[in-house]
């Protein structure tokens, strides 16, 4: 099978896919004009952090097609996203849920106005529901109240959990959610900790 | 030194109401955003609104002689007409034939301190927004000029070849994702009845009232910052959250968004400053 690259070569192709799809996307204009805005309005900040916003196979399928990408691209996202989970060495998923939570609950990190080395954390609750005694949870993703108990501890259920933190787009094609692992913002103790506040019996998400 | 005292009680008062009485049956939001929309209501009196104060001083600066060329603003064509105000911030951002560009108040209230005033920019744009006993001047001429528009209509022109592409550039912005969580305007603005904790979310993907309201209510007194905000900060302030590099002040990817944004919130009405927490 050839593999098609996305960025420039392919943008007519999605430009057609399209034409089925939101009627404005079409009027996209083109990834030079595009580029030139952002390198007027980003293009003085460091080579590294633009390197940030350069975005990677996946990501530019994700927004020509404004995260509906076709089976076909589905199908090779999931392909090329699962190939860069790694898992742990020791094949131990679970850490410390109270770990998990500091994790969870932290929002510093990746922001131009973060000191250099602030530890990052998954700001988990921005977006989903947890602990269910928490009322301040965001609603953009799913709530995971009871996620460990609901699955009944499923080894099975918690490979693929860490595989949704680590990467994603390895399970939904362009997710909303970060991919926390492929993109270095989490370290695996860090996921192994939020892991272990989803499924640990005794985290209070569980409760 | 009444105000900063007074912010802060505002503050209070809203953070208060912000964590009162929630039910998991009922979304937090409901209750806090009417505490809130509540609290609105009794202080959109122009007296206990300190953005007005920001208008004021704009007033001022905006006839005060500066520059080389020892002259005051009151020249600056906003898109009506050299200080013609009134409705110009309505339809700004637009094409300016004399720049051949499209420029937002902040880019052409620069354009004007540079080209007419012979004024030195760098020192301006050093305090684009400002901080503890720090005023920004881009901040009150900002709203003392989106004033003379309040009651009016967002009115984007898009007619200009210009104007068009700045509108479908901003779109295809909106939707870009990057930085390290793969963020995106849209990630956060592309849905209804979203928040992120308990912050509600404007869906501004789509045009009608939520992006008129949002639109028609910038610039803004911010409680929680006891300053006058614009939408340069606020825009700034998303790039950051979503983990984005830091955009250029009045550059041209900020005022493609704005173009997109006037274009979703059209017809909407101005009522600025506004106050929010």
């Amino acid at each position: 099978m050839i593999k098609v690259r996305i960025p420039l070569a392919a943008l007519p192709l999605a430009a057609l896919l399209l034409a089925a799809g939101s009627a404005t996307a079409q009027d996209r204009p083109s990834q030079a004009v595009i580029d030139a805005y952002l390198k007027s309005t980003f293009g003085k900040a460091s080579a590294e952090w633009q390197a940030r916003i350069k975005p990677d196979d996946s990501l530019s399928v994700c927004n020509v097609t404004r995260n509906n990408p076709s089976s076909a691209q589905s199908d090779e996202m999931v392909k090329r996203e699962s190939a860069r989970v790694v898992y742990p060495a020791d094949g131990k998923f679970l850490g410390n849920w109270k770990n998990g939570y500091q994790v969870a609950n932290n929002g510093r990190g990746g922001q131009f106005s973060d000191p250099a080395g602030t530890v990052a954390g998954g700001n988990c609750f921005a977006c989903h529901q947890l602990d269910p005694k928490e009322v301040s949870y965001g609603t953009l993703g799913p709530s995971l109240a009871a996620y460990g108990k609901d699955r009944k501890y499923d080894p099975e259920t918690i490979k693929d959990a860490y595989t949704k933190i680590y990467n994603s787009m390895a399970v939904v094609p362009c997710s909303n959610m970060p991919r926390f692992g492929v993109n270095k913002v989490l370290d695996e103790q860090q996921i192994k900790d939020v892991m272990a506040y989803l499924f640990d019996p005794e985290s209070p998400v569980n409760k | 030194m009444k105000l900063p005292i007074m912010g802060a009680a505002l503050l209070a008062a809203v953070v208060t109401l912000a964590a009162g009485p929630l039910t998991a049956q009922s979304p937090p939001q409901d209750d806090s955003e009417k505490e809130i929309e509540r609290y609105r209501q009794m202080l959109s009196d122009p007296f206990s609104n300190p953005g007005f104060l920001a208008v004021d001083r704009g007033e001022a600066l905006w006839a005060e002689k500066r520059g080389t060329k020892n002259v005051s603003l009151e020249g600056c064509d906003l898109g009506e007409g050299p200080g013609k105000l009134e409705g110009a911030f309505a339809k700004l951002p637009r094409h300016f034939a004399d720049a051949d560009k499209v420029m937002d108040t902040e880019q052409r209230l620069l354009w004007c301190m540079d080209k007419l005033q012979g004024l030195d920019t760098k020192e301006v744009v050093l305090r684009r927004f400002s901080g503890p006993a720090r005023a920004s001047d881009m901040e009150d001429l900002v709203a003392f000029i989106a004033n003379k528009s309040s009651e009016m209509k967002i009115e984007p022109p898009l007619s200009h070849p210009k104007e068009k592409e700045m509108a479908a550039v901003g779109e295809a912005l909106f939707y870009t994702r990057g930085g390290v969580n793969d963020f995106s305007c849209a990630t956060c603005h592309a849905e209804e009845g979203k928040r992120i904790r308990l912050q509600g979310l404007p869906n501004l993907s789509v045009k009608g009232k939520t992006a008129q309201e949002t639109m028609g209510s910038w610039p803004t007194y911010r409680v929680s910052q006891s300053a006058l905000r614009t939408m340069q900060h606020r825009l700034w302030d998303c790039y950051r959250q979503q983990r984005w590099p830091v955009p250029e002040y009045g550059s041209e990817a900020l005022t493609a968004l704005t173009v997109f944004l006037q274009k979703q919130a059209e017809g909407g009405e101005i009522k600025v400053p506004s106050i929010k927490r």
